[in-house]
């Protein structure tokens, strides 16, 4: 440590103004802030001090999503066996789901951290660490076997078009990694929709044995095929096919606890989002028509990308509603409109991108209205204390 | 009125300007943002947005032209209708024509070429600059903004035939065996086909703009 600090101190006045590297300024402050705690005070007025800062929330998701990132490792390599009909070792299995996945994660942080250091010379400002989730986050609601450029043209997409245009770092309308799915799912269909795309080689025909079908549960269920669907138990640990890290909801709670406990995602979006799909799915239960509304309203909470998504994109501090009140509602319309696409439109199986997307358009103006309702409720208050 | 007015040069350098203007800084799509609705809607292809950036340009000038004509004549109060009497029936004229001699095109913007009578660029010039101008600026003010419309059209239908449908002018330009379904690697944006890139483009294309002329920036 001693010696990575000192060679930082030897190197830094040429990234100064002035400096050799001048112009790579924001560049090296970024590699410095990343290693070392900044040790720069405040001098004027008071502040709360706090341990933690943006770098540190950020490292702490990266370390909530990795029980779902190592378990959707896994799952591609079991998911794999499965359709060639083998029976491999554990670390054989999770070794050939490493290596799947490996290159989809390079692919993203490669692409998004260009651009990112690319605006942030341009522009003259620090290297902001929005993208460290995004970058993990992307793969991790990607199928497996996605094409890596076009991986890399939706990276850039969302964090240009998403996140740049806006300001950057937290500026951003949209989830940019939601974004980069979005762009995906509207761009490249056939690659990222239907049965074959979520186990891997499938697509290109490699030895399936009989009777695998390698459709998600969402898209078994869509088919009014309630008889295809996995076990409850299968979906809620997640033996199922589906997004790389989407399938383990156990997983993702092991991840929701750690945002929980460490106060960095908000409890209440999370239990909002869970309580508006639990809702909607009671609700169809009672007006239910066809097969897909008949299914328990719960057994939609660990299909598809729902928990996934009710954890780490719902709660997105930038994109979320910011008033507490806000927070309940935006979670609830979330979890709500999920399972309102889901269910009552065939074209999209999976409607909790689309539903975290239109409500990150609308978080700002729940905030508006909370705000406005809390200062009439004030102003009442205060009227009958002066007229009393 | 004593002294004899100096009669202008038809290019005057104040004419040439009303002709250039609307092509960069005071574009009618990307600086006034009229007329967005249809450069969304025709500019999946390059040549539909061609044909109709032609018939765009032609009504706003002629329109422009009439209108300038007759503007001391016209009561105040009914000058709308006026005006859109006057477009509707240059629309027609180039539907008629549309549909005489490029039927495959006039069938593609179908109900678009229509709808030219509510394009905003053309209301809007009527009403900024033909209404208190002479026949000629208004004629080459008209021409101008139809070019200036037309060029962003072309651009965004550009980018959108070649990314979304891999061709230009309907000639293939992306090899057929680059494609996956062929064994290739390469695969057609859909997106760029719906409606909402188009926005995204013409947005990328202000943003470009305003990076490079910043007096563009709003406050």
């Amino acid at each position: 440590m001693k010696a990575l600090r000192n060679y930082i101190d030897k190197i830094k006045p040429h990234f100064q103004k002035g400096g050799r590297f001048g112009m790579f300024h924001s560049t090296f402050d970024a590699f410095e802030t990343f290693l070392f705690v900044p040790d720069t005070v405040t001098t004027k007025g008071s502040h709360i001090r706090d341990a933690i800062d943006l770098k540190r929330t950020m490292s702490m998701v990266i370390i909530a999503l990795m029980p779902a990132m190592l378990f959707g490792m896994w799952n591609v390599g079991y998911q794999y066996t499965l359709s060639i009909g083998a029976s491999w070792s554990f670390w054989q299995t999770f070794w050939f789901g490493f290596l799947k996945v490996l290159p989809l994660i390079v692919v993203s942080y490669g692409v998004g951290l260009s651009i990112e250091f690319a605006f942030a010379q341009v522009r003259g400002h620090e290297v902001n660490e929005g993208f460290l989730v995004s970058g993990l986050l992307i793969p991790l609601i990607m199928p497996v076997d996605v094409p890596l450029w076009m991986l890399a043209i939706a990276v850039a997409f969302a964090v240009v078009i998403g996140k740049e245009v806006f300001g950057g770092t937290g500026y951003n309308v949209f989830n940019p990694a939601l974004l980069a799915r979005a762009f995906m799912f509207f761009a490249y269909p056939s690659h990222m929709s239907g049965d074959k795309v979520w186990i891997a080689g499938l697509a290109k025909g490699q030895g399936v044995i009989d009777g695998f079908s390698g459709a998600t549960p969402l898209a078994n269920a869509a088919a009014y095929q309630m008889d295809k669907m996995p076990s409850a138990y299968d979906m809620f640990m997640g033996f199922i096919p589906g997004s790389v890290g989407e399938t383990s909801t156990l997983a993702i709670l092991i991840g929701a606890s750690i945002l929980i406990i460490t106060g960095i995602g908000s409890w209440k979006i999370m239990v909002s989002v869970f309580g508006g799909g639990l809702a909607a799915g009671l609700l169809f239960n009672a007006f239910a028509v066809n097969p897909y509304m008949q299914i328990p309203a719960w057994q939609h909470l660990i299909m598809g990308g729902f928990a996934f998504g009710a954890v780490f994109m719902a709660t997105d501090p930038v994109t979320a509603s910011h008033t507490e009140k806000g927070k309940w509602i935006y979670g609830f319309l979330v979890g709500f409109l999920a399972l309102l696409v889901r269910v009552l439109n065939p074209a999209y199986p999976e409607g909790m991108m689309l539903a975290i997307l239109l409500m990150n358009v609308f978080a700002p103006l729940i905030d508006f209205y909370v705000v406005e309702a809390n200062i009439r409720r004030r102003m009442n208050r205060t009227k009958k204390v002066v007229n009393s | 009125m004593s002294e004899v007015k100096e009669k202008e040069s038809w290019f005057s350098p104040k004419n040439i300007k009303l002709l250039t203007d609307p092509i960069d800084s005071k574009n009618p799509i990307t600086v006034l943002v009229l007329g967005i609705c249809s450069a969304l809607a025709v500019t999946v292809k390059l040549k539909p947005a061609i044909v109709m950036a032609i018939s765009v340009t032609v009504v706003t000038a002629f329109s422009n032209l009439i209108i300038s004509l007759i503007r001391n004549s016209i009561p105040n109060r009914i000058r709308i209708i006026v005006q859109l009497v006057v477009i509707a029936a240059l629309v027609i004229i180039v539907d008629q024509i549309l549909k005489a001699y490029v039927y495959d095109v006039s069938k593609q913007l179908s109900v678009f070429v229509g709808l030219i009578i509510t394009n905003c660029i053309i209301m809007g010039r009527l009403e900024a600059f033909a209404l208190g101008n002479k026949p000629w600026p208004s004629f080459l003010d008209g021409i101008g903004n139809g070019l200036g419309y037309g060029l962003i059209l072309v651009v965004v239908a550009f980018f959108r035939e070649l990314l979304g449908s891999g061709t230009l002018f309907g000639y293939r330009v992306v090899p057929v065996e680059w494609y996956i379904k062929n064994g290739g690697f390469y695969e057609n944006n859909g997106m760029m086909i719906l409606p909402p890139m188009a926005l995204i483009t013409v947005g990328i294309i202000i943003w470009i703009q305003r990076s490079r002329n910043r007096k563009l920036i709003e406050e």
